[in-house]
């Protein structure tokens, strides 16, 4: 891998660093990225902290530890690589969650009862 | 959907307070401004590892060694929590160093300045970090969720920098004469690059009209400065010591402090690159990165290795 050696901070505008031509060079020895869930104590779900970059999984659970349970946060750790995340896409949230917009009538507080009517 | 109306709803959701998310809709600039504000906050919390660094071998005594490697890690915690938030936004993690190491991409100037004695460590915790919590706590409500999210951890871990940072000069101001004087120093030292920590006054600060309305920021920079100013005029009296600006006055009328001009020429050199150690900061940056592309490569082909092993198994 090639580093631009010459130049120092600040020397150099935003257009001119050469930055740019260097992302295809190294691109090649970037760890692939995980994303990290930790269960913070037991009876609890896992859940999404963030991610960080590993060789593989071994090193991702690792590093998890290290980033993000220093203050013992975790009680058991999951990573998975986020090229394998399926998500939904926002722009057809709309679409999506139509099924469940009309149908109020899935939520207890639809229903009018009496006051008579206790534990219900 | 024209795009007129796509930035007009992007504007509606940040005005009623919705969380921009990575793969929502979000006008190039947002994402341009975002993506330098996050990096830059990034390279800042590891290239400020660098001037605590110089102390972790020198510390007193095990307790405050241990103290401080605590907080170095932490630091670089830091970093890597927005880096994450930062790759979001469509950058590679390698682009952004290579951007920093290239002078492309800039860092907080505070971390050019270097650490000549024991009590800087304090002055360190104590006006650097309770600078960038200023900062930093009033971004746990910027408007795009994983650099929120991510502010939000690191405002947790922050508290311990600062009380340690305080305490750490609080021994030093109960201590001999030589201790005292140190500790002053440490402070006439820090305080005025702290206060630039906040960045240009709001008359000449070229980012902050968009920041505001985009939610990205929510105080202005002079804001947070005079927030930063009437809380650490207080808290110098719990020491004994003074701040080095003889213009530094309450003002009953105002209900806040009073306080001197900046230099701002100084400020400006040290962001162009010459301050007392930036040539001395990136170097350390570049060679612990090349010194690593080994570590870095043979991790990947072993990683590597055991994939197509276990495929044939």
């Amino acid at each position: 891998m090639q580093l631009i050696r010459k130049f120092f901070y600040g020397d150099i505008p935003d257009g001119a660093s050469g930055a740019e031509q260097q992302t295809s060079v190294t691109k090649k020895t970037d760890w692939p990225l995980w994303e990290v869930f930790i269960r913070s104590k037991q009876g609890l779900d896992h859940k999404h902290v963030g991610s960080l970059h590993a060789a593989d999984a071994q090193m991702a659970i690792e590093n998890a530890r290290d980033v993000y349970t220093r203050r013992m946060e975790g009680v058991s750790i999951w990573v998975v690589e986020s090229s394998q995340i399926v998500a939904s896409n926002p722009q057809e949230a709309g679409e999506l969650y139509e099924p469940a917009t009309d149908k109020v009538y899935r939520h207890p507080t639809f229903y009018d009862l009496p006051d008579e009517v206790k534990h219900m | 959907m024209p795009t007129y109306d796509l930035e007009k709803l992007f504007q509606e959701r940040i005005d009623q307070e919705i969380k921009i998310e990575p793969k929502d809709w979000m006008p190039d600039a947002y994402r341009k401004t975002n993506l330098r504000q996050i990096s830059q906050h990034a390279h800042s919390e590891i290239v400020g590892m660098l001037p605590e660094g110089n102390w972790i071998s020198r510390a007193p005594s095990l307790k405050r060694k241990a103290i401080l490697l605590a907080k170095v890690q932490d630091e670089a915690g830091h970093g890597l929590y927005l880096y994450s938030a930062a790759e979001t936004l469509g950058q590679s993690r390698e682009q952004m160093i290579n951007d920093l190491h290239s002078g492309k991409a800039k860092y907080s100037s505070i971390f050019n300045y270097p650490t000549l004695t024991w009590a800087d460590i304090g002055a360190i915790g104590w006006l650097v970090d309770g600078a960038a919590i200023m900062n930093q706590v009033m971004l746990t409500r910027t408007s795009y969720g994983p650099y929120a999210r991510a502010m939000v951890r690191i405002c947790k871990e922050e508290s311990f920098h600062q009380r340690q940072g305080f305490e750490t000069l609080l021994v030093l101001s109960k201590g001999t004469p030589a201790q005292r004087a140190m500790c002053q120093d440490a402070i006439n030292r820090w305080w005025w690059p702290a206060l630039m920590m906040f960045g240009p006054r709001d008359s000449e600060s070229s980012n902050s009209d968009l920041s505001m309305k985009w939610k990205i920021k929510r105080k202005s920079n002079d804001e947070l400065r005079q927030q930063f100013v009437d809380m650490i005029a207080e808290q110098v009296k719990l020491l004994g010591m003074q701040l080095p600006d003889p213009a530094l006055k309450w003002n009953a009328a105002r209900n806040h402090y009073d306080f001197g001009d900046i230099n701002w020429e100084e400020f400006w050199q040290v962001v162009k690159g010459n301050g007392p150690c930036n040539k001395e900061r990136l170097e350390a940056r570049k060679k612990a990165w090349e010194e690593g592309q080994w570590v870095r490569e043979a991790a990947a082909a072993y990683a590597a290795k055991n994939k197509t092993r276990n495929k044939a198994a």
